[in-house]
């Protein structure tokens, strides 16, 4: 008993996060409620940390605990602290519901944690479906708004219906393949089907349901409108933690199709081409910050599937590196909107004139965020790019690799734009913005992640490559 | 490490000390309060990073053709990517340009700058890092993460300090050069894919197939030819020297310049011997277009600024045309005009924005006529002008010579052409300085020079007239890495 409550403490850390704040929603004050959401996600934070070395293979193997997926419950643990963290108070939520919006994000923080950890197909698609639901109630919730998060969240909600259908249509085909739902099992029998139409088209759908999470292309539908549409903190968690989770699968799927899969590459290699230069030149004419994150969101989806179509260990590691820097430099520009919104309301690429005379550490942050988007050195957006760059070079897809810098100049228009208006334009009425100490340190930390992750690679990338 | 590097000779990692002693003046800067206290501490360190590389240049070897001060840890092992540090006959002077080029633009903007004195500071010292970075690094990795982390200060610079259409300018110079580094980066993997490694001088004169050469000669050279600039991409230029402020021309002029044809004799030569050979032809005929295109756009114009920026287009045209000349004596006055034209074009941009302060225009006219009015202006603005177009006795006559030796040698019309392309450089720059100087009769009153603005523009003049007179030390400190490269060069011609 006590070696299963080891194992798995991340997630049985979440579901009693979640239950405390199920219990706090009973009660009729909402005091102390946001106090307790820091401490506790805080405290979620070191239980994955000290979980990281947890080995082990549940319900005959459909549950894995490896470093792999360790590694991912840390990041979503650090995503989920880093967005309660962030939350501007009672601005943004309905406070009546405050209680009920941190058991959301915890549910669907857990089911993400359990998603990492899922190798077989049914525990895949209930993990899937516990993080997405909560999601698609969180949606809906934000104050000051009439109908605009309320449309977001059916959208949301029919959109991710649907993807979830594509992918349990994929998986049936899986299953009337190779006879068995176990990845391992499907893993060994899959080859022999890859030439045939029916496994590239079983293993394409069934990448669906993680196409949709990374919002690429061609399911990127919702995020523009999820992102204007759900309050600042949600659209935060939504750009990130999912994503990153999503990555983590979509790298064990396509794992079952390396042994021979040029088709399935070259599929992936159109998506990823599409999604990155669809994204980035929509992204140009974007006025509102949220969207324009979400269409970066849809361009750095295709940069990250560099890596997994290269189908090669270093190419993994370098999806997953520049995921965990995806996470951080989404998480300091969706802070800056957050903290320039002190009424919740949403921030226009305008609204940014005057930035860093108003508040020059968020002009900071900002620009080191959006550097770190475009890939400008020394930021971790750079070195991450690098990887990928490196390893989808090293599996012979230069095609993509030109693609990828080409793309990336042309997303540095809007990156630069977000600058541009902070450093060069001068604001009408230029109110200087306050920041408390909280947020201030906050702000540091995510600069100095960003950056770290950029000149120092070294640490987290030796046990990236380790876990893959 | 590598044979190719020497250990350093000193007790104190000299190379780091000068990359990182303006990262550490800048930090400090941004715990300081008072305008006054936080110039001076830029300007102290400015200096004390010129002191660090005097030492280095004390102690520099002009006999041996490796790397010198050399410095080497591992930094992502997985992928072989090494913090490498050397320095080379190629480098030593441009980064003692670097070094003594920060102090004077820190004077120089004193009383220019008014506005976030203390971000610009930090955005000055860390360009110096970068730049000196640049010269420094003997890993791909390194080098690029120099080379375009000196565009965010150099954006800001503009951006935020610049004049009127700074939006515009700041804009196309940073996609501009952005655009030329992504193929960079590309060939730099490419490279490492076929070496296993981030090494610089290890990718060198290796038997690379000719095809490979092509490709990634091409590639870097449109990242080079941009930062150059070279006819026909160097229409981002104007607009930023223009816009910059005086410091951010001057830095813009004398280092991020170098740094194309810096890139051009460290990377295309010896990693693609082959295909320099097949291209030089074209990139003579385009330096020779920039040659006397720059003199001819030169002539007409009127924004003082803009006037000198299309000079320089000119002047590193002769620079790319030494380089590819492939010859011995093209490779010394390549280098020898790329020193020269940093100090020359700097001292221009310098004095220009002396008389931009005063009198809050760079129209040659509103200029005009001050020969009576601000004798010591004039007198140091005529210097440089004359120095600018290579009269005997000055820096750049010593460059162009060297540059045009080597060009006969081989291609006897390209040099007849240059040679008009200078002829056109004694019209516009005696144009400019006749405007100048007896342009206007009316009387204003403009204030002289004043002592610290003869403080930064002496250092130049000895310069000019150093280089100009006992060129010597110059060429011996350099030839022995020219003379090499131009060894290995012949081997894969012959």
């Amino acid at each position: 008993m006590k070696g299963f409550v080891m194992t798995l403490l991340p997630e049985l850390y979440m579901l009693v996060f979640c239950i405390v704040f199920l219990l706090l929603s009973l009660r009729k004050g909402r005091e102390g409620v946001y106090a307790w959401a820091k401490v506790l996600s805080l405290v979620g934070l070191v239980v994955s940390l000290v979980s990281i070395n947890a080995r082990d293979s549940l319900v005959f193997g459909a549950y894995q605990v490896d470093l792999f997926s360790q590694v991912f419950k840390i990041l979503i643990a650090y995503g989920l602290a880093f967005v309660i963290f962030m939350l501007g108070g009672k601005d943004e939520i309905e406070e009546a519901y405050l209680a009920e919006y941190f058991m959301f994000l915890g549910f669907s923080s857990l089911g993400l944690m359990m998603l990492v950890s899922s190798a077989e197909l049914i525990s895949i698609a209930i993990a899937l479906e516990v993080s997405s639901y909560s999601l698609y109630v969180i949606v809906g919730l934000r104050k000051g708004q009439r109908t605009v998060q309320l449309e977001a969240a059916m959208k949301y909600l029919f959109f991710g219906a649907i993807s979830t259908g594509v992918m349990l249509y994929g998986m049936s085909y899986l299953y009337g393949m190779t006879h068995s739902t176990f990845l391992v099992d499907i893993m060994k029998a899959l080859p022999d089907f890859l030439d045939k139409p029916i496994g590239i088209l079983a293993i394409t759908l069934t990448c669906a349901g993680f196409f949709f999470k990374l919002s690429l292309f061609p399911f990127h539908f919702w995020a523009p409108d999820i992102y204007e549409g759900a309050s600042n903190a949600t659209t935060t968690f939504i750009a990130t933690v999912p994503k990153v989770a999503a990555v983590g699968l979509l790298i064990r799927i396509a794992t079952l199709a390396s042994s021979s899969a040029a088709v399935f590459v070259t599929i992936l290699m159109v998506l990823a081409a599409l999604s990155m230069t669809f994204g980035n030149l929509v992204g140009l004419v974007q006025k509102d910050v949220k969207r324009l994150l979400g269409y970066s969101g849809i361009a750095h989806a295709g940069y990250v599937l560099m890596g997994v179509l290269a189908m090669s260990r270093d190419g993994n590691a370098s999806a997953i590196y520049y995921m965990a820097i995806y996470l951080f430099m989404n998480l300091a520009c969706f802070y800056v909107v957050i903290l320039l919104s002190k009424t919740g309301e949403n921030v226009s690429v305008k609204d940014l004139a005057g930035l860093a005379k108003r508040a020059p550490l968020l002009a900071f942050t900002l620009a080191v965020a959006a550097f770190s988007l475009a890939g400008i050195p020394p930021t971790g957006g750079f070195t991450g790019k690098l990887f990928l760059f490196t390893s989808a070079f090293k599996a012979g897809h230069l095609s993509i690799v030109v693609i990828g810098a080409v793309n990336t100049v042309i997303s540095i228009f809007y990156y630069l734009n977000l600058v541009r208006m902070s450093y060069s334009q001068e604001a009408g009425v230029a109110r200087p913005i306050k920041l408390s100490f909280h947020e201030k340190a906050l702000c540091c930390v995510l600069i100095f992640l960003v950056l770290y992750m950029g000149i120092m690679p070294y640490g987290i990338m030796e046990i990236i490559r380790a876990a893959v | 490490m590598g044979d190719y590097l020497l250990m350093n000779p000193l007790n104190f990692p000299i190379l780091s000390t000068a990359i990182f002693v303006p990262v550490v003046g800048a930090v400090l800067l941004m715990l300081l309060r008072g305008e006054t206290a936080i110039k001076v501490l830029a300007l102290v360190t400015g200096l004390v990073n010129f002191a660090v590389s005097l030492v280095l240049y004390a102690h520099f070897d002009p006999t041996t053709h490796l790397y010198q001060f050399g410095e080497f840890s591992r930094w992502i092992p997985s992928y072989n990517i090494n913090y490498v540090l050397g320095v080379d006959g190629i480098t030593i002077f441009l980064i003692l340009l670097t070094t003594i080029l920060t102090p004077l633009c820190v004077l120089c903007s004193w009383t220019a700058i008014q506005q976030r004195v203390k971000e610009f500071m930090f955005c000055m010292l860390i360009m110096e890092s970068a730049m000196v970075g640049v010269f420094c690094a003997l890993d791909f990795v390194l080098f690029y993460i120099f080379w375009e982390a000196m565009l965010i200060p150099m954006y800001l610079l503009i951006a935020v300090w610049g004049g009127p259409n700074k939006d515009y300018a700041s804009i196309k110079f940073f996609i501009y050069t952005l655009f030329g580094s992504v193929f960079l980066l590309v060939a730099i993997i490419a490279i490492y894919l076929t070496n296993g490694s981030f090494s610089i001088p290890e990718a060198m004169f290796k038997d690379y197939s000719f095809s490979f050469q092509f490709w990634v000669f091409l590639a870097f050279a449109i990242a080079f030819a941009i930062k150059v600039p070279m006819w026909p991409f160097h229409t981002w230029l104007p607009a930023a020297h223009t816009e910059a402020p005086t410091a951010g021309s001057v830095f813009l002029a004398s280092v991020l310049l170098k740094m194309g044809t810096y890139g051009f004799l460290r990377f295309c030569l010896p990693i693609a011997p082959k295909a320099s050979a097949y291209f030089a032809p074209y990139i003579i005929v385009l330096s020779v277009i920039a040659i006397i295109y720059g003199g001819f756009i030169c002539l007409s114009q009127t924004d003082m600024k803009k006037l000198i920026a299309y000079s320089s287009v000119a002047h590193m045209g002769f620079a790319t045309l030494g380089i590819f000349s492939l010859t011995i004596f093209g490779f010394e006055g390549a280098l020898l005009q790329m020193l020269n034209h940093g100090v020359t074009t700097g001292g221009l941009f310098l004095c220009v924005g002396i008389i931009y302060e005063r009198t809050h225009s760079r129209e040659i006219y509103d200029n005009a006529g001050l020969g009576k009015i601000t004798p010591v202006y004039v007198g140091f603005l005529g210097l440089f002008s004359i120095s600018s177009l290579a009269f005997p006795g000055t820096n750049n006559f010593v460059g162009e010579l060297y540059v045009l030796i080597g060009t006969f040698t081989g291609h006897k019309v390209a040099g007849f052409f240059s040679i008009v392309g200078a002829v056109l450089a004694a019209a516009y720059m005696l144009r400019l300085l006749k405007q100048i100087t007896w342009g206007r009769e009316d009387k204003r009153s403009i204030r002289d020079m004043n002592v610290r603005e003869v403080v930064y523009l002496v250092p130049l003049v000895i310069l000019v007239f150093w280089m100009g007179l006992f060129p010597a030390p110059f060429v011996h400190t350099v030839e022995k890495t020219l003379v090499h490269l131009h060894g290995q060069l012949e081997v894969f011609f012959r």
